[in-house]
């Protein structure tokens, strides 16, 4: 049992509610230091893997989980990020430079999708944003001059300030510090009136207006900022694989990216990484799991796809939170323990609320 | 004559695309959640029919209708099961159901044995058979597909059909009642849940009849669903909430793609009804045929 008494307004701006939390969280990160030099260069290279769909998750929580806007296209931003640090890296700029200006293309771009959503919102706004996908896939093949169209485009090594990432091991550490910079620069915005104000306009739009947020505004804001992300993780991602062809940034990609972070848990930045791993150890699993299975079913190309369906449909019925809002009920019956009642968690009903009046 | 040529085969595919959006709209009209799992609706469709032709030797019409009354129940039942307990839950909730189920689905259907991750050809009778029509002497006489000609003429009959239903029967104004005010609905003792059910099944049995007329031009594999995609744009042109829209909003993305695909350079086909849903979004959000609403205070 543990209570967190708060005296002071500066205990609720506080990174971390307590000395418990900096010594669990301490734990983590002398953990995923250490990792590298503990398992072997397979592993290494899936929790990259792993870094690299939370930086996205992360992009697509503050959008969809925070902002409550859909896009269906999230794999286009990916696309832009990818496509400028290949390019941008090909003239010889630095990482450094690269990244950001990847991470600015991307947002950029995030604004002028956004734009749609200043006047539709909803069902409208998800199938804008799937229309832009599309466009962007077919750009990106047909720009052959820039991206080597379907044929694909490889990557150079990388080498940040002299120093060459020629291991998995290196860009292993540069991957967790990129993440580790955006999870701590979506928390801070989380905490500010910026992100305060997406959250409002999540929870409903009229309250927010009357409340004096410029609703245009800071759609877009959020939209340029889950762009970003997407364009920071597209940069590690095309260096992570060293070739990128219009075939990785498809539709599915971006509905792929949604699933993983319903899954993990919409409304948290723990949902976000939950989900990326969840996404990438259930991929190992089903492909370890195909060997000991019986040839009838292991042997099928669409394992994947069904587990992956079974588990969306499973949480959204019956864990709307997600893996984050599972370890969330788990803690708090033990933090109040022997208090926990069944219904705490309980999903509120509410009358359909209609989207037809405006 | 191209033209004319290049106008029926779009109006052909456009009526694919304006079937797949009624299924959207019957759905969004009733219940205010949009089934991202329609373009798979289709795709099972397109295989039940397959397996009653050649598993069980029907004959077309037969397996026609048989798919029909199967993809009813389906839709029913997948409404029954897994919509009704989120009855309530904000829309990205029914909206991330759906895409789970389309997702299962592809992934379920390439595990069925006999259908699995091939191509299938289903056996129609008119299949490979063509039309010549001569308008005016001297001209090239006009190809036609009967491929193409039943899917506008089948299309047409259900439209009309649907039209019937809608404005002359009992069950089809309590629909239309529903989707316009269900607590109206509700307290005229009109049983809104089981009408919300019966919606699933005509939307899932009308996208297994796209999904059977589409099968003879681009063959059924589980992949076919993707078509789908293409309806959202067709369903936004018409107006979501309109039925006629629907089928307009098809009509005009079948046509410009079969347009766009001759004249413009490659690659417009494909995405030529998304610069046309973004162009129509931007300059008329509502489409075509769909209704303003303010909201009084």
């Amino acid at each position: 049992m543990r209570f967190v008494f708060r005296t002071r307004y500066e205990q609720d701006l506080r990174l971390f509610k307590d000395n418990g939390q900096k010594f669990c969280y301490g734990l983590l990160v002398a953990a995923l230091l250490l990792a590298p030099w503990l398992f072997p260069d397979y592993f290494v290279s899936q929790l990259v893997f792993i870094w690299i769909y939370s930086v996205v998750g992360l992009g697509l929580m503050l959008l969809v989980g925070y902002t409550g806007q859909i896009s269906m296209g999230h794999a286009a931003f990916l696309a832009m990020g990818a496509y400028t640090e290949a390019y941008l890296q090909s003239k010889g700029w630095p990482f450094v430079l690269s990244l950001a200006s990847a991470a600015v293309v991307s947002g950029l771009t995030g604004i002028v999708v956004g734009l749609p959503a200043l006047r539709v919102k909803g069902m409208y706004l998800a199938i804008a944003t799937l229309a832009f996908g599309f466009i962007v896939e077919e750009a990106v093949t047909r720009a052959d001059g820039v991206t080597g169209g379907s044929s694909g485009m490889t990557l150079g090594s990388l080498e940040i300030f002299g120093l060459p990432i020629d291991s998995e091991q290196r860009f292993y550490y540069v991957s967790l510090a990129v993440l580790t910079l955006c999870i701590l620069g979506v928390m801070n915005l989380m905490r500010s009136p910026t992100g305060r104000a997406f959250v409002a306009i999540r929870d409903s739009e009229i309250s927010a207006q009357s409340m004096g947020i410029n609703l245009g505004r800071y759609k877009t804001i959020a939209f340029a900022l889950s762009a970003a992300l997407a364009g920071v993780a597209g940069a590690l991602y095309a260096h992570k694989l060293r070739f990128l062809s219009p075939e990785q940034f498809t539709f599915l990609q971006s509905i792929e990216l949604l699933i993983m972070i319903v899954i993990g848990g919409l409304g948290s930045i723990h949902g976000a990484i939950f989900g990326a791993a969840f996404w990438i150890l259930a991929q190992q699993f089903i492909v370890i799991a195909k060997d000991w299975l019986p040839a009838a079913i292991g042997q099928q190309t669409g394992l994947q796809p069904t587990v992956f369906g079974i588990f969306l449909v499973a949480f959204v019925l019956f864990e709307p939170l997600g893996l984050y809002g599972r370890w969330l009920k788990i803690r708090t019956y033990f933090e109040i323990f022997p208090f926990y009642r069944k219904g705490m968690f309980k999903r509120q009903k509410s009358y359909m609320k209609s989207e037809r009046l405006k | 004559m191209q033209f004319l040529q290049l106008v029926i085969s779009g109006v052909a595919q456009g009526c694919i695309y304006g079937l797949i959006a009624l299924g959207f709209v019957l759905i969004y009209k009733a219940t205010e959640t949009v089934n991202f799992a329609q373009g798979d609706l289709m795709m099972l469709g397109g295989f039940l029919g397959l397996s009653f032709m050649v598993v069980l030797g029907m004959p077309f019409w037969a397996a026609f209708f048989a798919t029909l009354a199967v993809m009813l129940l389906f839709g029913m039942l997948l409404e029954r099961a897994l919509l009704r307990p989120l009855l309530g839950q904000p829309a990205f909730t029914v909206v991330m159901l759906t895409i789970g189920i389309g997702y299962l689905a592809r992934g379920l259907v390439t595990m069925i044995p006999g259908w699995g991750t091939e191509t299938h050809t289903l056996p129609v009778p008119y299949r490979d058979e063509v039309l010549r029509v001569v308008i005016g002497s001297g001209n090239d006489p006009l190809v036609l597909s009967m491929e193409h000609l039943a899917i506008i003429v089948v299309t047409a009959f259900l439209i009309a059909i649907l039209f019937l239903f809608f404005r002359y029967t009992k069950l089809g104004v309590a629909m239309q009642a529903t989707s316009q005010n269900q607590l109206a609905a509700f307290y005229m003792g009109i049983p809104v849940r089981r009408i919300n059910m019966l919606v699933w099944g005509i939307s899932a049995a009308v996208s297994a009849c796209a999904g059977l007329l589409l099968a003879p031009i681009t063959f059924v594999h589980a992949n076919m669903g993707y078509i789908g995609l293409k309806a959202f744009p067709a369903a936004v042109v018409g107006g979501f909430g309109s039925i006629p829209g629907a089928l307009v909003g098809g009509l005009i993305i079948g046509i410009v793609e079969s347009l766009s695909g001759f004249y413009l350079p490659e690659g417009f086909k494909d995405i030529a009804a998304y610069i046309v849903v973004l162009a129509m979004l931007v300059v008329l959000p509502n489409g075509l045929f769909g209704d303003k609403m303010k909201k009084k205070v």
